[in-house]
């Protein structure tokens, strides 16, 4: 995994809530054994007309989304089905972090596993970044801050394993695989 | 000692190494669950890095999401239609061989939905740590397991290490009092439940779910129960174990035998949560007062009693998008509303108790006209134990198509699909815009309001047909 220190970017604006992993790429497609190309089914049933051709109704349609790396969405984005496909299909579209209010406990852990950075503010930043799609964001990982183009500054909370990992790209199997003494020792040490 | 719940025993007794404020607990898993779609990408990772699957004998492998459920695909020579589930089974098949997994494979009989073979194997057991790359490991739950669901990248973690990284989540008591009253049933309580804390009122937390009408019961109702809290965004859900639990699982194949068996019974009677042992949170319902649930929106919170309406909301814009996805008006009634197709399967409501309560209703009527009724049992021995009770009977003279077990309908993955705004009144867990094919329009309830549905053509109260 590449190192991240900050995500600077214009956002992209979904505002519906409760977006979830049927939404962000639906189950037809999760017939893939790799875990490449997804982007192009990011959002499927919402970002296609029928026909295949591109809705322009849709948020990430616009010209002015284009090329955007953080998408701000409504409250509790992520839910429902563990499809880590999820994340790999909003990394290969090119987003780097993901805004809400609230961010479902899988969705999160997925997405840190694969540099997609979740994102979780207040009611009041997420009501202003919601109304200002376009706006230029600059997300800090070494002090766990956004910066607004107003300026303000907004913390997020981010668990320090995670952080850690995503500034120095430490990979969490290496970790773990670490871990083999300690493994080995409660294994042997279990009375069942 | 200081008073702990039934979650905390059961976290604390799996932390190889507990948890600091800079790096997340390692927690041992008992039991690994594999299938066919959150796999592939898992095996590759180990293939590439040169590493074993560190404990084949803690791991099981079944396919139940993609695979068909056309009788003549699964036994017969016609190929699987669907040729990217096609290449996911035979992929699971090349995986669970070259590193030793345990595979119930396509024609085994003891395939079915992971969630629904591994209770029925007796290989879901009180105290333990059970996961899988998919949402709904929250069923085992049920037996006082900590179950929950992973990412791929997480299941590779245990393939290889047979360890998760974590962080304590918090708890959530859910008292139930009261018991529920006939023709309502624990998909109702659940559903009441979510409807009551939100989809997202879990997140971040294990439920309990206690109290008398918890501990009422029987595994295969509480199983419903506990699947369904990631509808309501917890990591898990838990039911301490007791006697209901025990008389379940006494004689299962994969269950402790012997001396094991009562050593175990003695680990088991001491897991559930000691008296004034706190939560972080807790919630009260009275499950006497409760009524059959269905869904009129596009999540499972979004729901009523049948006969309640369509609450008014317009102008929000949640709501809003909700109502025009599913063709429904503020203030509705739900009772009347006609239905295309009925499902009644999935790891929620695909068990032998379901298909008994749905066969009540069936017996001696018909699927009304332009209905079709799809009957999917969780696991080939469920289909089994059907057809020998004389159930499959009842389903097929109703005029229901009775099929193979697997995950069908729920998510449409296998080529069984509802058509675009066609409504689909089903068993299953997930109302989600799309899940059961594009553009199709569920709505959630028990297998016994899905029957009645099924028979009345329309959105009917069960109570009366029972
Ligand atoms: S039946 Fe539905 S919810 Fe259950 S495991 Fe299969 S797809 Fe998931």
């Amino acid at each position: 995994m590449e190192p991240l220190q900050h995500v600077r970017s214009r956002t992209a604006v979904l505002a519906a809530t409760n977006v979830d992993t049927d939404q962000i790429i639906p189950a037809r497609f999760l017939t893939t054994t790799t875990k490449e190309g997804l982007g192009k089914q990011l959002f499927a049933d919402w970002r296609y007309l029928p026909d295949g051709s591109p809705n322009p109704q849709f948020a990430l349609n616009r010209p002015e989304a284009q090329g955007c790396r953080v998408l701000v969405a409504g409250r509790n984005f992520g839910c429902g089905s563990s499809r880590e496909h999820a994340p790999w299909a909003l990394a290969d579209y090119g987003f780097r972090a993901v805004i809400s209010t609230e961010i479902a406990d899988i969705f999160r852990s997925n997405a840190l596993k694969n540099g997609l950075l979740p994102v979780t503010v207040d009611e009041a930043s997420a009501r202003w970044l919601l109304e200002h799609p376009g706006a230029e964001v600059d997300i800090d990982l070494t002090r766990c801050e956004m910066t607004l183009p107003t300026g303000a500054v907004v913390p997020f909370p981010l668990e320090p394993f995670a952080r850690h990992r995503l500034l120095h790209g430490v990979d969490e199997l290496g970790f773990l695989l670490g871990k083999r003494g300690e493994i080995e020792r409660y294994e042997a040490a279990r009375p069942w | 000692m200081t008073a702990r719940t039934l979650f905390e025993k059961v976290w604390a007794s799996h932390e190889v190494v507990p948890e600091t404020p800079d790096t997340p607990a390692v927690l041992y898993i008992d039991l690994h669950l594999i299938h066919e779609v959150t796999s592939p990408q898992a095996f590759s990772e180990l293939r590439a890095r040169g590493l074993p699957v560190r404990r084949p004998d803690r791991t099981l492998a079944t396919m139940d999401h993609s695979t068909p459920t056309a009788s003549d695909q699964v036994f017969g020579r016609v190929p699987i239609t669907v040729d990217a589930a096609a290449r996911q089974v035979q992929t699971l098949e090349r995986n669970a061989a070259e590193f030793g997994v345990e595979l119930f494979a396509l024609r085994d009989p003891r395939r079915g939905i992971v969630h629904v073979i591994s209770p029925e194997l007796g290989a879901t057991q009180p105290g333990t740590t059970i996961v899988c790359g998919d949402s709904h490991t929250s069923t085992h739950g049920a037996f006082g397991a900590l179950a929950f669901g992973i990412g791929t990248t997480e299941v590779g973690h245990v393939l290889a290490t047979q360890c998760l990284l974590q962080r304590k989540p918090k708890t959530l008591a859910v008292n139930v009092e009261g018991r529920l009253p006939p023709g309502v049933t624990a998909k109702d309580l659940i559903l009441a439940i979510i409807g009551r804390i939100g989809v997202s009122g879990g997140t971040g937390h294990v439920i309990e779910y206690r109290g008398p009408g918890i501990r009422a019961l029987s595994m295969e109702e509480r199983m419903t129960v506990c699947n369904m809290s990631i509808e309501a965004g917890a990591r898990a859900g838990m039911i301490a174990p007791d006697e209901t639990t025990i008389a379940y699982l006494r004689g299962r194949p994969r269950a402790p035998q012997g001396a094991a068996w009562e050593a175990a019974l003695e680990r088991w009677r001491n897991t559930g949560t000691d008296p004034g042992a706190a939560f972080d949170r807790s919630v009260d319902l009275d499950a006497s007062r409760l009524e059959p649930m269905i869904t009129y929106g596009t999540n499972p919170g979004m729901v009523v009693p049948i006969s309640g309406s369509v609450p008014r909301a317009a102008g929000d814009p949640v709501h809003d998008q909700a109502l025009a996805y599913m063709g429904f008006h503020d203030g509705e009634p739900m009772l009347g509303k006609p239905v295309d197709v009925v499902f009644i399967g999935s790891c929620t409501n695909g068990r032998l108790e379901d298909l008994r309560a749905a066969a009540g209703i069936l017996k001696g009527r018909k699927v009304a006209k332009g209905v079709r009724l799809l009957i999917v049992p969780g696991s080939q021995r469920i289909k089994q134990e059907a057809e020998a009770a004389g159930l499959a009977e009842i389903f097929k003279s109703a005029g229901a198509d009775w099929r193979e077990s697997g995950c069908s309908m729920c998510l449409g993955m296998n080529g069984d699909t509802v058509a675009k705004g066609a409504y689909s009144l089903s068993t299953s867990n997930r109302n989600f815009e799309g899940r059961q094919g594009v553009g199709a329009r569920t709505l959630l309830a028990s297998p016994l309001t899905a029957a009645a549905a099924a028979v009345a053509g329309r959105i009917t109260d069960p109570r009366g047909m029972i």
